[in-house]
């Protein structure tokens, strides 16, 4: 695939959405164990919320709309600090795709990159925090290393970097987040955060390799 | 799982349409989700919200009403409400005079508390925030997220809510509630687990003879594990955690607040209370005020916090001041 488009985006939702519904008991379990035990559930309720709101779209609405739908639609319905996290992820996403319908591999590197320090911004959490960000961020330097070969193989590199940094700082002391509270005693636990971006990433690369 | 709900999904909107049915002369509740005071907005006076996961009952919709909150935003279970119910209360309370957001520390909370505050202040109405982060089991919080918002909350509220009735202004009504959560500070414990009814089964696993010290209010893990122990015990290690974190010393006069976690029998919780007023006169400490029930609750969790707030004169007029809700009442 040599672009990006609108449908792959609404592939990607989709995708996303049927995992997290999939996985809810795991990540409810992941986050029992360090924080408070609701992280599948208000993903599922979030990301079912936005597949939705999507499916609502006129079938020609640009990626920026699309992105943008889904980023407002987990704000108002996720709570926690997911809600705002991934909601404004993706609503920087949206203001990177623009009004385009479809962006080549070096733009939606930027979109993701974008993405990225929108997570940094607001949760304020730096690498080693044990969060998302130590599976996004990693993830988001593989994609623009890899971009050269198309969006496909950036994609690859991007979701097998997530579940690297995912795995790398199970054995970390959380610093951020309800985990931190439970300081040396959340070491050795996987960080719900971390697993769940870790699916966004492979869902995102399975579906451009489904389109 | 054995709970008196109907479909996990609907506990929140059925219980808040049994508190607008049972409560109508105090409170209605708006869309999207929002517990607010019968006669808001008022011209001229300050509101005053708050807002957290349910679960807490009767934090914090239970302390909506006159001389307390304006408005109260009950998100899920354990789950921080969305800006898009801050945002409504914000507009639902002001009454020209700004409002404040009492939030408690958590990660979740501040972040939506900050998007809705943006948007309130970019409609024009002033807002003002304080955290409150009263829980000494966080230890280390320079490198966590920070002390949690527990017990401290109930008194801010309370005492704020008082001061915004009696017409003073956001700036003496913000920094009155910043006082509040600079000299106040609780811990708890917990004998039991939690269950979240959309998880359907604990969320701690505890055996008989075990129990966690330094729980938090959604059954997060605490300090540390330990072998159950008497009434006398708990409190001496909770009381102290508390009294120890620089706050208080002799000769000061203090609030005290013994709080049950939801499964805790008042009886128990006065058993608590006799080694504090015990331990406190061993230290100096006149206790001129205290509060005993189950005020901020984790579900059907076993167990007790207990808060010390330092007192002063203005904080002692505004706790006895007059309080209408569906939790609190007295001086009506």
């Amino acid at each position: 695939m040599s672009a990006f488009d609108s449908a792959a985006l609404r592939r990607f939702v989709n995708l996303f959405a049927d995992r997290v519904r999939d996985r809810r008991e795991e990540l409810t379990q992941l986050d029992s164990a360090i924080g408070d035990a609701d992280h599948g559930i208000n993903m599922d309720r979030g990301f079912s919320a936005a597949r939705a709101k999507v499916a609502d779209l006129d079938a020609d609405a640009n990626l920026g709309v699309v992105a943008k739908t889904v980023g407002m639609t987990l704000i108002s319905t996720v709570g926690g600090a997911s809600g705002p996290l991934y909601g404004t992820f993706f609503l920087r996403l949206a203001t990177t795709f623009g009004d385009r319908t479809a962006v080549d591999a070096a733009d939606l590197g930027a979109a993701l990159r974008a993405g990225l320090e929108g997570l940094v911004q607001r949760g304020k959490a730096v690498l080693d925090d044990k969060t998302m960000v130590d599976a996004v961020s990693p993830a988001v330097d593989a994609y623009d290393a890899a971009a050269g070969e198309g969006i496909g193989p950036a994609l690859s590199a991007a979701a097998s970097a997530a579940a690297t940094g995912r795995d790398r700082v199970t054995p970390l002391v959380a610093r951020k987040g309800r985990a931190s509270y439970l300081g040396e005693r959340s070491a050795n636990h996987q960080d719900p955060g971390a697993t769940s971006s870790t699916i966004l990433l492979e869902a995102l690369r399975d579906a451009v390799a489904e389109g | 799982m054995k709970k008196l709900i109907n479909a996990p999904d609907d506990v929140v909107d059925e219980a808040l349409a049994g508190m607008a049915a049972a409560h109508s002369d105090l409170l209605r509740v708006i869309e999207p989700n929002v517990v607010v005071r019968g006669d808001a907005p008022r011209s001229g006076k300050v509101g005053v919200i708050s807002g957290g996961g349910s679960g807490h009952e009767p934090m914090h919709g239970g302390f909506v009403g006159l001389g307390m909150l304006d408005a109260a935003c009950p998100g899920a279970v354990f789950t921080s409400p969305v800006p898009d119910q801050m945002l409504a209360a914000t507009k639902a309370v002001d009454g020209g005079a700004g409002v404040l957001h009492i939030v408690k520390n958590y990660t979740g909370d501040i972040m939506n508390f900050e998007l809705a505050a943006e948007l309130a202040q970019a409609e024009g109405i002033e807002v003002t925030s304080v955290v409150i982060a009263d829980d000494v089991a966080v230890q280390d919080s320079l490198y966590t997220a920070g002390r949690r918002g527990v017990g401290g909350t109930v008194i801010a509220e309370k005492i704020v809510g008082a001061a915004a009735e009696e017409g003073q202004d956001l700036a003496a009504v913000t920094a009155l509630c910043q006082k509040v959560q600079d000299n106040v500070r609780s811990m708890g414990m917990a004998l039991t687990s939690c269950t979240v009814p959309a998880a359907g089964k604990p969320t701690f696993e505890i055996g008989d003879d075990e129990m966690e010290i330094g729980v938090g209010i959604h059954g997060e893990p605490g300090r540390e594990r330990r072998a159950m122990a008497t009434a006398d015990e708990i409190t001496e290690t909770l009381l102290s955690a508390v009294l120890d974190d620089g706050v208080v010393s002799s000769g000061d006069r203090v609030l005290v607040f013994v709080n049950g976690m939801g499964g805790t029998p008042l009886l128990e919780l006065y058993v608590v209370y006799n080694k504090v007023a015990a331990m406190c006169r061993d230290r100096g400490l006149t206790i001129e005020r205290n509060l005993i029930g189950s005020y901020i609750t984790s579900l059907e969790m076993a167990g007790v916090s207990i808060t010390v707030l330092k007192l002063d004169d203005e904080m002692v007029r505004l706790w006895d001041a007059p309080v209408h809700t569906a939790a609190l009442r007295w001086g009506v």
